[in-house]
Order: C-alpha cells, then structure tokens, then sequence
C-alpha cells in the first residue's frame, strides 16, 4: 500500500517571510534627501550698501573661481584640495601672523573671554562657472570651518561638535562663526 | 527503480497556500518602505554633485523643491537643449519662482513658515548664471534658507 507524503509544513513559512522582510527592510537604502545648507543674505537696499565699514584687507580671505573652473586663493593658483587647509589656517591664526586677520575678544559661555578672529571668507564666481565646481568650493570652505569646530568642541568637551548639546554648539559656533559672504559674480570669461 | 514506479501512482498533495498572506504583506511591505513617493516627474536630466558636509533635510513637508537641468530628449524639441528650470510639474522660467514660493507658503501653516527649506536640485554641469538668477529670485521672495541638494562624497584613502 502506498504511503501518503505528509504535508510540508508551513508554520516557518512565516518565520522566513518575516526574516526576509526583515532584511530588505535594513539593507535597501533609502533616497534621503541631503545636501548643503546655506543661507542666503537678505535683500537689502542699496542704500544700507554704502553704510558698511570697509574691511581691512588681512580679514578677508578671496576666493575667486573663473569660467574655466580654475580656482584662486588669495591671489594663489590653487588646487581644490588644498583649499580647505589654507581656510583653516586662515580662520584659525594660530601664530597671530600679521598678515591673517585680527582678533578681538569676547566673552563666549563655556570659554570665558576668547579671541575671535575678524576674518570673513569672500567667495566670488563668474558666471561661466560649473556649478559642480562652485558647490566642491563651498564645500570645503563649509568643512574647513566645521573641521575647527570639530577640533574645538574635542579639546573642550572631549566629544564631537554634533554630540554636544544645544548651548555647547552655540558656544562653539561663537568661537568660530561661518562667515561666508558671497560677492556678485562678474561675467569676465565670457561664455 | 522500482523506488520511483512506486512515487508515479500516488496524488500530489496540494501545496499549502497557509503562507501566502504572508508573502504578499511581506511584498506589501517591502515596497511600502523602498518606495520614495515623487510627487513630479522628473523632465530634466540630473546628476547630483558629491560633497562631504551635507545635512539632512529634516521635514520633508516643509521643503520646495526648485529642479534645474538639461530637458529630457523628449522635451528638447520644444525646450531646447540648455539647462532649464522645473517647478512641480512644469518647465518654468526665473520669473515664475517667486510665484511658486508664494503658492507654497500658503499651502503651509503660517507658524511653519520659517522653517521651510527650499532645496536646490541642480545638474552638476550647469552654469552658474541661471544658479545665480535663481538665488537672486529667491532672495526676492526672501525664501532665504536654501539647501543645495548633494550626494555623499565616498572618500577614497
């Protein structure tokens, strides 16, 4: 007599269903949108343009990008790479050079009185310019001054600057406020 | 062989079709988390320059989302080959940004209006001018908190 062949049981086939979901759920990346966060200045009327003290010329850091995507640092040929070191050295002053900007003191929370420097960092473009190109520039100015918050916030606090808490980072980014102005941009190079 | 002359004369027993809900919320699920809803249809080409100091966007109901690129090969016809700029569903001119930040405000509650982000999506090879415009339109409409939207840069040490 012929045996019947028992069923297959399905009471795990759950289990492998859930094991499945499980992880799909945990290696599919997500599209999450990111990206650089910056804030445009507002709109103002070109009367309040005349009234601006003019700033000393060791506090500004110039950065000029031409159509053909060459990049300029302080009258310097330079390379994308090289940028963010040379940003950091001027934000930072360590040696109190004369020729990188000043510094005043303040009263920062958490520090007590600092030395904050002065410097502005001024980006300019044409309008030839490769947007690819001009973001990469922002970025690694953006770094460079988020890499001295980061190394401030790990000498004070021993952690990183997006670990500390809510009043540390405002007292960080006193010490080292993102002061990026960005000029008009010249159409010299033509199309 | 006698082992599989037995086997031919047997029924086969019907697979058991307990587990099929199973399966079918597993899909549901899957699909329901890999899927990022798109409200517009992409009608430019795009590809994301990479950086490294990127921030996420927090609320996505409170971001605008300005697309500028080259026009897909169907629409180069009429759009012509040059970087061009998408609101929503449509090519748009410089002009009309102000006119769509204003339309989404008001979509917003008033006290989430300074929240919003207006995120930037703008081909790689583009020139700088019409980003210029742009930022000149948006200054106009004070729509000042932008994000220009970038992937993560993989560094390679």
């Amino acid at each position: 007599m012929p045996k019947k062949t028992p069923e297959i049981p399905s009471a795990s086939l759950a289990d492998i269903a859930f094991l499945l979901l499980i992880f799909f759920m945990v290696t599919t990346t997500m599209d999450v949108d990111s990206g650089l966060e910056r804030r445009l200045p507002p709109l103002a009327p070109d009367v309040e343009n005349k009234d601006t003290p003019p700033i000393k010329e060791r506090n500004v850091f110039i950065v000029l990008v031409n159509k053909d995507n060459n990049i300029l640092v302080e009258g310097e040929w330079m390379q994308m790479g090289e940028i963010r070191d040379k940003a950091k050295e001027f934000m930072a002053n360590p040696n109190n050079a004369d020729n990188l900007p000043e510094k005043e003191i303040k009263e920062v929370a958490f520090f007590g009185p600092t030395e904050i420097s002065k410097g502005v960092i001024s980006l300019q473009n044409d309008l030839g310019t490769q947007y690819g190109t001009y973001l990469a520039v922002q970025n690694e100015l953006v770094g460079a001054i988020n890499d001295l918050r980061n190394e401030l916030a790990l000498s004070k606090f021993n952690k990183r600057f997006d670990l500390l808490t809510k009043e540390e980072q405002d007292a960080v980014r006193e010490v080292y406020p993102q002061r990026i102005s960005e000029a008009e941009p010249k159409r010299v190079g033509g199309n | 062989m006698k082992k599989f002359g037995k086997q031919g004369k047997k029924e086969t027993p019907p697979i058991s079709t307990a587990s099929l809900p199973d399966i079918v919320f597993m899909l549901l699920f899957f699909f329901m988390v890999t899927t990022t809803m798109r409200e517009v249809t992409l009608k430019v080409r795009q590809t994301l320059p990479h950086a490294t100091e990127l921030t996420k966007l927090e609320k996505k109901s409170l971001v605008s989302y300005i697309y500028v690129g080259v026009p897909h090969a169907q629409y180069q016809r009429v759009y012509g080959n040059e970087p061009r700029i998408q609101l929503n569903d449509q090519f748009a001119e410089v002009r009309d940004i102000v006119d769509y930040i204003v339309v989404e405000r008001q979509a917003r509650d008033e006290a989430e209006v300074p929240m919003m982000v207006t995120s930037l999506k703008i081909d790689e090879y583009t020139k700088m001018q019409i980003v210029q415009d742009i930022k000149q339109e948006l200054r106009r409409a004070s729509a000042l908190h932008i994000n220009y939207s970038a992937r993560k840069r993989v560094e390679n040490l």
